[in-house]
């Protein structure tokens, strides 16, 4: 390919100065197919059905200096678009540290979540790129492995009050070293998972997905020069950062807070404040959680690099035109202070951080809203309902059910929520019932919407869902990481609260609730018992009374809203043929509202 | 049941705003086209109208194949007859659940609306086992009741899903029975008869889908066929699938799901075929039309086939269709600076009405074509397709000047310039997206390009990807109403196994393969078509064990009577060389799982010379030249000469830069690349030896 003429015209035009804008479209959209196709490479090769169906991974090409990101697949999980640009920072902190040049053919691997970001089920891969013998960028790719090790299969362990408890810790090592595997590495990671076959495969995608990302990069640059390329490189974030800041010069200027809470962190059964206040001047925001809760002896807490992350992913939400690079953030300050669950350190347990990250996601929204409320949206679900049943089958082999469940979207400004969505942080599908039944000695029972589940609003927020399965083996361990049992997904701009989570499981004497809520250890079903997940609805968008009538009825009809609930949220009667009653609808909306509102305890 | 060896085989495709005609005598192999407006209301009435254009006689034709979008469009449009659903106890909610998804990954503001809403989802108690043990008998009291309702809730189509009715179907057809007597038409179907395969929310959808097509696309062709009688036909109407293969109507009525893709698939086929024909096996087919450029891959003459597309958010057809990659950048492709100061070009289209600015309808946003305008490579004085006299030039121009030009700091020649490199390069990565990313090297492809627009940037496409050669063929705007009279016919087959491989029952497996055989040559011979050759296909969707994602591993197999000759070496062997193409690697000690086995059985319809598109003899290329006019490449205004393309004759070698023009399509022959016109008519570009 790069022997073809107008190419080589392309190279030798690398010295000129200026990057005219249409060479800049074209190497823009070049850029973000290679990382595009490493995603997709991860994705069709993985093993484990987090990565390969859930998409719990991400690819990209990252600043040969700093680190930040420069560019990002848009195919992976959005939170590790801010929390990738953290692992390379680390791995430029260590070679500085130890002296050592970042070589060709040199790829590290670590899964250290305070400094690189997220939990420790993310294994991190970063391998220096250079060109011509010039270091150019770094290549990184992160994937979320089965299992690492730790107290509780596929590592969501509600009552860790150490990271070692979670799973093994990789501080950043060379896997490869001039091109060479170092096996015994590899050795040491798979002898610590309890799917190492699965934990091999995934690495192995993820190699395969560096290299793809060499080659293609590579021939891009044989095309187009080195120069020209990291002009581009550099003119795209800039470019993110003027869109961004035109968006912030948008929003009027002021103060907005908001406050909301996690359930517990599994250890201490006390609610943990997550909430901000975000400053707006000119064209620049500042986002301040000192008010949240400090760093807690269980799993929800977060490094500081996973907090940017994360606030970087409510954005995006809500200023969808700007790029996904480092540009977007550099009109944004943030202010966590040290200790906070928001910054925890070694060796606080994060493993449960999709909950704090998706709680601190709704502080923006529910922020934002009073600042610009034709942008935003009610909050969804909320929590990621990380569910595992463990046994042993009869002939012996272990088997471990892991997966996450969905919930409803919050109403926004163009209409209802989305009902059964998957959490803002990810784009990930849910396995199909069918593929689960054939893999695991389980039989569902129900895989359903749940009435009543949307929070009540002018545009109702999306419903959640209720899954229920039975054991079809003699025994099996239960395991449950969720959130939202006890504060709802808030509505915005006074649409209501979803309905919050709910989990139960039979035992010989009848049905239980975990006394955390929302999370769980440890608990022994036999066959024929049942457990099921009630999951949060997304909240409602502008009061619910504002809701037409016609609307409420035909959700009743359509069995997502009960009678009960339109008359006491929506103050709408609904008779029995299924029509409106007017004149019992005009009594009901004469009353003040009664809405259920946000922040009640469930 | 023999087709007669004289008259008139007749393909016709039916599209949004033409209806194409292609005749082509199976005595004398002459060939003719038609074009004429398409009629939506009830397509039937502009192809009646297309035949009379050609044939006075019905009689005389012998086979009408068709190309239809009534199921396409019904689709899109979400104009289903209203269909019911029975389903398993706990699960009514399948459909409208999806897999847990949303719209756009930046962005929480997605809203769905199920096709079928959910006061029409009735659940009864009946299940079955992943292992497709009855775990409860279905109760066909309570499904005779649950279609009952459906029906006075305004079904007019009845779907029966039950989980796991793939691992075994005996639920479902029981229940399919129970209601066949009450329902008031024949429009029920069953999960396990439309798609036996793992995997609940696909096969709910597409049986769904299925289910309220029936109604629709029923209609459509019983009008179509009695139309026909009426004028005195007495061969056989096909209809094209999305798979490339065409149907009995019969068929078609009965699976109307799988005309989901039926006028691009047929244009795939095509050109496969006249790119074959001409010497090209390995070729990448670029449909340019008014909104979007549609990619297809052909290696050794085979073009690749997906399992599933997404018509819309949640709505999923899982049927095995000619795998077209669509981007969105056509003729009325909009081109916009962003706000950050980016030259983009799309997604949003102005399609054909109001079209580009040049057609003066109202839109006033620069496209594409008004690009090519502005840059002369489209003459003002002659637009395509016949609607209009003349194109605004001058009205192009300024909406390139105030919308690209300004924002940018390029005059509008530049600015023109911009628009069609940036076009191209979205083009570009689309090539490379099912060449590259898909293992193959570009160089050894050669772009055919049809559709209104494609050959005005064919050329660009051969320098942008390194491309070998780029194919303009004779008649670029009827390629698919020519794919189909030389479709092949062709039934699918799937069947889930979900086993590892050293559990998998051979005999069993090797029992099932014969069987499908059989039943694939059955459907054939039962089709009343005179086939050169029967073929069956036989693939199946391996992984290693723990993945979730398989790759298509096909395998060549001697089917016979008693034994397919089936063996667990050949399975292994059949992934591995298909796992290590696509990732390079081979994982050691890791078992192999069988998921699906996937058959096709394909009847091999006469084809035509394709040597009858050839030029007639006596033209020469000082005749075809037309005249000249300034045209804009690589910065500069050139003097350029405008060629009749139908009139340039065999071997004609056009240096660029030039422009060849025909009644619907304009050849842009880039500065540095030559046309050549071969044997087949068509036009080649490549570089200048």
């Amino acid at each position: 390919m790069s022997d073809v003429p107008a190419a080589a015209g392309r190279a030798a035009r690398d010295t000129a100065s200026a990057l005219d804008p249409v060479t800049l479209a074209v190497l823009k959209g070049r850029l973000e197919q290679i990382a595009d196709e490493m995603d997709a490479t991860l994705f069709r090769s993985a093993f484990n059905p987090i990565i390969a169906e859930a998409h719990d991974a991400s690819h990209g090409i990252y600043d040969p200096g700093t680190g930040d990101t420069l560019i990002q697949g848009k195919l992976g999980l959005p939170i590790f678009v801010g929390a990738m640009a953290f692992a390379v920072k680390l791995v430029i902190g260590k070679l500085a540290q130890s002296g050592v040049a970042p070589e060709d053919g040199d790829v590290w691997i670590f899964n250290d979540p305070y400094e690189g970001g997220t939990h420790l089920s993310d294994f991190k891969l970063v391998r220096p790129f250079r060109y011509r013998g010039d270091l150019f960028c770094y290549l990184a790719s992160v994937g979320h492995w089965h299992d690492v090790g730790g107290n509780v299969p596929g590592n969501y362990n509600p009552s860790a009050t150490e990271c070692y408890q979670e799973g093994m810790l990789i501080p950043p090592v060379r896997l490869f070293r001039g091109g060479a595997l170092q096996q015994d590495i590899v050795d040491i990671c798979l002898a610590n998972s309890r799917q190492p076959k699965s934990a091999y495969g995934d690495l192995f995608g993820q190699i395969n997905a560096l290299d793809l990302g060499v080659e293609r990069l590579t021939a891009l640059l044989d095309e187009y020069g080195a120069g020209t390329v990291r002009r581009a490189l550099g003119e795209l974030k800039e470019r993110a950062a003027a869109l961004m800041r035109a968006n912030i010069a948008a929003v009027p200027d002021g103060r907005y807070s908001a406050d909301d809470w996690l359930d517990n962190d599994g250890i201490a059964d006390t609610p943990l404040p997550i909430a901000l206040d975000i400053a707006v001047s000119g064209d620049r925001m500042t986002l301040d959680f000192s008010r949240s809760a400090d760093q807690c002896a269980g799993p929800v807490n977060i490094s500081r690099p996973t907090a940017i992350a994360c606030c970087y992913v409510a954005l995006k939400h809500v200023f969808n035109d700007v790029p996904a690079n480092a540009g977007c953030l550099e009109p944004i300050d943030f202010i966590i202070p040290a200790g906070s669950i928001l910054s925890a350190g070694r060796p606080k347990p994060v493993g449960g951080y999709t909950e704090t990250i998706l709680r601190v996601i709704d502080t923006v929204f529910s922020a934002l809203a009073q600042a610009v409320p034709d942008r935003v949206n009610g909050c969804a679900y909320g929590t990621i309902n990380a569910l595992s049943l463990a046994g042993h089958r009869r002939d012996g082999s272990r088997w471990v059910m892991f997966s996450f469940f969905g919930g409803g979207h919050g109403g926004h400004p163009e209409g209802d929520g989305l009902s059964h969505g998957n959490a803002p942080i990810s784009m990930a599908t849910i396995p199909p019932v069918e593929i689960l039944e054939s893999a695991y000695p389980v039989m569902f029972t129900r895989w359903a919407l749940r009435p009543d589940s949307g929070g009540p609003g002018r545009h109702r927020g999306g419903l959640g869902a209720i899954y229920e399965l039975e054991l079809l083996e003699e025994q099996a361990d239960v395991f449950l990481f969720g959130e939202r049992g006890r504060y709802a997904p808030p509505g915005v701009l006074g649409g209501d609260g979803g309905a919050t989570n709910r989990f139960v499981y039979q035992q010989d004497d009848g049905e239980r609730s975990p006394p955390m809520a929302s999370k769980m250890t440890g608990i022994s079903i036999r066959r024929g018992q049942r457990v099921r997940i009630e999951s949060p609805g997304g909240g409602g968008y502008s009061p619910a009374r504002e809701r037409s009538p016609g609307a409420v009825a035909r959700d009743v009809r359509l069995g997502y809203v009960s009678a009960g609930q339109a008359r006491e949220a929506y103050g709408v009667a609904v008779g029995d043929s299924g029509a409106v009653d007017s004149a019992g609808t005009d009594e009901l909306r004469a009353k003040p509202a009664g809405g259920a509102g946000n922040r009640q305890r469930g | 049941m023999e087709q007669p060896r004289t008259g008139w085989r007749l393909g016709v495709d039916v599209g949004g705003t033409f209806t194409d005609l292609f005749f082509f005598d199976v005595a004398t192999g002459a060939c003719d086209i038609a074009k004429v407006p398409s009629t939506p209301v009830d397509q039937a009435v502009g192809l009646m109208e297309g035949i009379a254009r050609s044939v006075d006689d019905l009689g005389a034709v012998v086979t009408v194949v068709h190309g239809t979008t009534v199921g396409t469009n019904a689709l899109l449009e979400r104009k289903m007859a209203p269909t019911g659903i029975v389903t398993t106890q706990g699960f009514r909610d399948v459909l409208e659940m999806r897999r847990r998804d949303r719209p756009h990954t930046w962005g929480l503001w997605g809203t769905y609306e199920p096709v079928v809403p959910r006061d029409r989802r009735l659940e009864v108690q009946e299940r079955t086992l992943a292992d497709g043990t009855i775990h409860t008998p279905v109760d066909v009291a309570a499904v005779r009741q649950a279609a009952r309702t459906l029906a006075e809730r305004g079904a007019e189509a009845l779907a029966i899903f039950f989980i796991n009715a793939y691992a075994n179907p005996a639920n479902e057809l029981a229940a399919l029975e129970a209601v066949r007597d009450i329902w008031p038409n024949g429009h029920i179907v069953g999960s396990s008869e439309i798609l036996p395969e793992i995997r609940e929310f696909e096969r709910a959808s597409t049986t769904a889908l299925n289910a309220g097509l029936q109604p629709v696309v029923g209609a459509y062709i019983a009008s179509l066929e009695e139309r026909l009688r009426a004028g005195g036909f007495a061969g056989q109407l096909l209809i094209v699938q999305s798979n490339g293969g065409v149907m009995t109507v019969e068929t078609a009525k009965r699976r109307p799901i799988r005309t989901a893709l039926s006028g691009p698939a047929a244009g795939v086929i095509a050109a496969g075929r006249i790119a074959r024909a001409a010497g090209f096996p390995n070729i990448i087919t670029g449909d340019m039309g008014g909104t979007s450029f549609d990619v297809a891959l052909i290696v050794d003459g085979e073009s690749a086939l997906a399992a599933q597309t997404t018509v819309d958010f949640g709505l999923v057809v899982r049927s095995p269709m000619i795998e077209i990659t669509t981007i969105g950048a056509g003729g009325g492709s909009i081109a916009w600076v962003d706000r950050g100061g980016l030259l983009q070009v799309g997604p949003e289209s102005a399609g054909a009405d109001p079209g580009p600015v040049c057609y003066g309808l109202g839109n006033d946003r620069p496209t594409v074509t008004d690009a090519n305008v502005v840059l002369g490579r489209i003459d003002a004085g002659r637009p395509i397709g016949g609607k209009l006299d003349r194109l605004d030039a001058d009205a192009a121009r300024a909406a390139l000047a105030s919308h690209v030009g300004g924002p940018l700091g390029l005059d509008v020649e530049a600015a023109a310039e911009a628009v069609i490199r940036v076009a191209n390069a979205a083009m570009a990565g689309a090539i490379r997206l099912v060449s590259i990313e898909r293992g193959h090297d570009p160089a050894a492809f050669a772009l055919m390009s049809f559709g209104g627009g494609g050959a005005l940037h064919a050329g660009a496409l051969i320098r942008d990807v390194g491309l070998a050669q780029a194919l303009v063929p004779r008649f670029p705007g009827v390629t698919s109403a020519l794919g189909c009279t030389i479709a092949d016919m062709r039934h699918d087959f799937v069947r889930t196994l979900n086993r590892p491989l050293d559990a998998v029952d051979l005999a069993a497996l090797d029992r099932e393969i014969v069987d499908i055989a059989a039943a694939g040559a059955a459907l054939l011979d039962a089709a009343g078509t005179r086939f050169e050759l029967q073929r069956t296909l036989v693939e199946f969707d391996m992984s290693y064990v723990g993945q979730t994602h398989t790759v298509a591993a096909p395998l060549r197999l001697d089917i016979g009577k008693e034994t397919a000759g089936i063996t667990a070496a050949g399975l292994r062997d059949a992934f591995e060389r298909t796992y290590r193409r696509l990732y390079g690697r081979l994982l050691e000690d890791v078992p192999i799982r069988v998921l699906n086995l996937r058959m096709a059985a394909i009847g091999k319809r006469p084809g035509f010379d394709l040597a009858s598109l050839r030029p007639e003899d006596g033209l020469t290329v000082d005749a075809a030249l037309t005249g000249r006019r300034p045209v804009r490449a690589d910065g500069e205004w050139r003097d350029t000469p405008i060629f009749d393309r139908l009139r340039l004759p065999a071997g004609a070698r056009i240096a660029g830069p030039a422009v060849l023009e025909q009644a619907d399509t304009t050849v842009f022959v880039d500065p540095g690349l030559q046309a050549r016109v071969d044997e087949f008519g068509n036009v080649v570009l490549e570089r200048v030896a």
